[in-house]
């Protein structure tokens, strides 16, 4: 640890932009970004999956509400849902005397929700339509089975559609990391915003951005072969036959 | 009516810097597309190269940490250029990035590695038969993109292009943070005039639904346009 301190030191010895301390900087982005990222990741998962099985019923009181939600929320920029949270909690009345304030104050919460209703509304329709093409053979034999609904549900057709939703969701988590990039907007400290202040401190555009690219990079490239490992484990039946 | 406290006629001014701004990016987008997609289906092994790398770190790097990059980058990026001019051959020359154009080249640079892909995908959709057939007739390479391949990958092209279009018109929102007075920074900066964010968040936020549902029905027009001869529609 003392050797790999000092040779970092050395390392950055004559470097005026990359100091320990802006490299802290970077260090501390990251781990913003990963918890902005890997939270509203997984409690839009928890939304989605729900929602998604309502999208696929029969039931229009409980279908539309559900296509308008992911209706709106896929098709305005994720920077005006930001601004409409962020913004519009502040302006909820008597919101500053209750509990909640002292969460709301900080802006990744507000940051953190919209996100999640964000990826929660494009998984929705990505699990829909995994739903939808399930085969009608499996259902079928379900039924054959005497499987009520929700043990049909459990056992035949959501194992099925995760597994055929993967690809399309492993799209959606690198979306997200790219579109979390905004999170520096509402003056949160995420990767994006430490790149944002080192370019401010020093104008050196290429530096701060360039780096902070390689690190968005190597995080794409990360989540691209995790998610290429677990389809090669999870999709093995699919595969050609040779 | 809502009252948008004078601050109507600059949001519909925002709002056609937006609809500008998305169409000339998609131009942009577009050509650069098909000039990736002839890079990358080309025998010749540095282009297959240079587009795969093109597409593959545009693709890794999120749309606004690219857009600052060249936005703050590119007027430094210039400005060196134009001094290295000057030192070696005297020529004098002031370059201005403008929001707007910065604006263009960066969506329109990030949106033509998607479209690169795309289109590589529909140029290999078209049947090779056709092709073989085009040649036959004793056509030369352009004529052949003209009449043969460009009409038929379009019909495979176009679900992923109108899909392409519908994120570009989202990014678009972004350009509000490098300085640019689209509708997005209109709203922003009126909200934080007036204290009322819903006001002016919402019918900015309607006004992308709508152009969004403006666009699915032209796409489904031109769809169905492509699709003549093929039976489906």
């Amino acid at each position: 640890m003392e050797q790999l301190n000092t040779w970092f030191t050395q390392l950055l010895a004559d470097n005026e932009i990359f100091t320990a301390q802006t490299i802290g900087y970077y260090a501390h982005g990251l781990a913003n970004t990963a918890q902005l990222v890997l939270l509203s990741l997984l409690i839009g998962l928890m939304l989605a999956v729900p929602l998604a099985i309502g999208r696929s019923s029969s039931r229009p009181w409980v279908k539309w509400p559900i296509f308008l939600y992911t209706y709106v929320f896929r098709g305005t920029p994720l920077l005006i849902q930001l601004y409409i949270i962020y913004y519009g909690v502040v302006f909820v009345d008597g919101i500053q005397d209750t509990w909640l304030w002292l969460i709301l104050e900080k802006p990744f919460y507000p940051a953190l929700i919209a996100f999640t209703l964000n990826t929660a509304a494009y998984t929705t329709e990505i699990f829909r339509g995994a739903i939808k093409a399930t085969p009608r053979g499996e259902i079928e034999a379900a039924r054959a089975y005497g499987m009520s609904q929700a043990k049909m549900l459990r056992r035949i057709v959501l194992p099925s559609a995760f597994r055929r939703a993967l690809p399309a969701y492993g799209n959606e988590v690198i979306f997200m990391l790219h579109a979390s990039a905004i999170a520096s907007v509402v003056t949160i400290m995420d990767l994006t915003g430490a790149a944002r202040f080192v370019y401010a401190r020093f104008y050196a555009p290429f530096d701060a951005f360039l780096f902070v690219a390689a690190i968005y990079l190597c995080l794409t490239f990360g989540i691209l072969y995790l998610f290429r490992y677990l389809e090669k484990r999870l999709l093995a039946h699919l595969k050609p036959q040779t | 009516m809502i009252d948008l406290q004078g601050y109507g006629p600059r949001l519909l001014q925002g709002a056609w810097v937006t609809i500008e701004l998305g169409l000339l990016s998609l131009l942009l987008s577009i050509i650069l597309g098909l000039l990736t997609a002839t890079a990358k289906m080309s025998r010749s092994w540095i282009a297959h190269r240079l587009g795969t790398l093109y597409t593959t770190l545009i693709r890794g790097v999120p749309d606004l940490v690219l857009m600052m990059l060249l936005f703050f980058g590119g007027q430094i990026g210039v400005n060196m250029i134009t001094d290295w001019l000057y030192y070696q051959f005297d020529i004098d020359i002031f370059i201005n990035i403008n929001e707007f154009v910065a604006g263009v080249v960066t969506i329109g640079l990030i949106f033509g590695a998607y479209m690169g892909e795309t289109f590589r995908g529909a140029f290999l959709a078209v049947d090779s038969g056709q092709i073989e057939a085009a040649r036959a007739y004793g056509m030369s390479e352009s004529l052949m993109f003209r009449r043969i391949r460009f009409p038929q990958m379009m019909r495979h092209a176009l679900p992923g292009l109108s899909n392409n279009w519908m994120v570009l018109l989202k990014t678009t929102a972004l350009v509000s943070v490098i300085g640019l007075t689209d509708m997005v920074r209109v709203a922003e900066e009126a909200t934080k005039a007036t204290h009322e964010p819903f006001t002016f968040l919402i019918p900015v936020a309607v006004i992308y639904l709508l152009i969004a549902s403006v666009s699915e029905w032209g796409f489904a027009r031109l769809q169905k346009r492509y699709n003549v001869g093929f039976g489906e529609s």
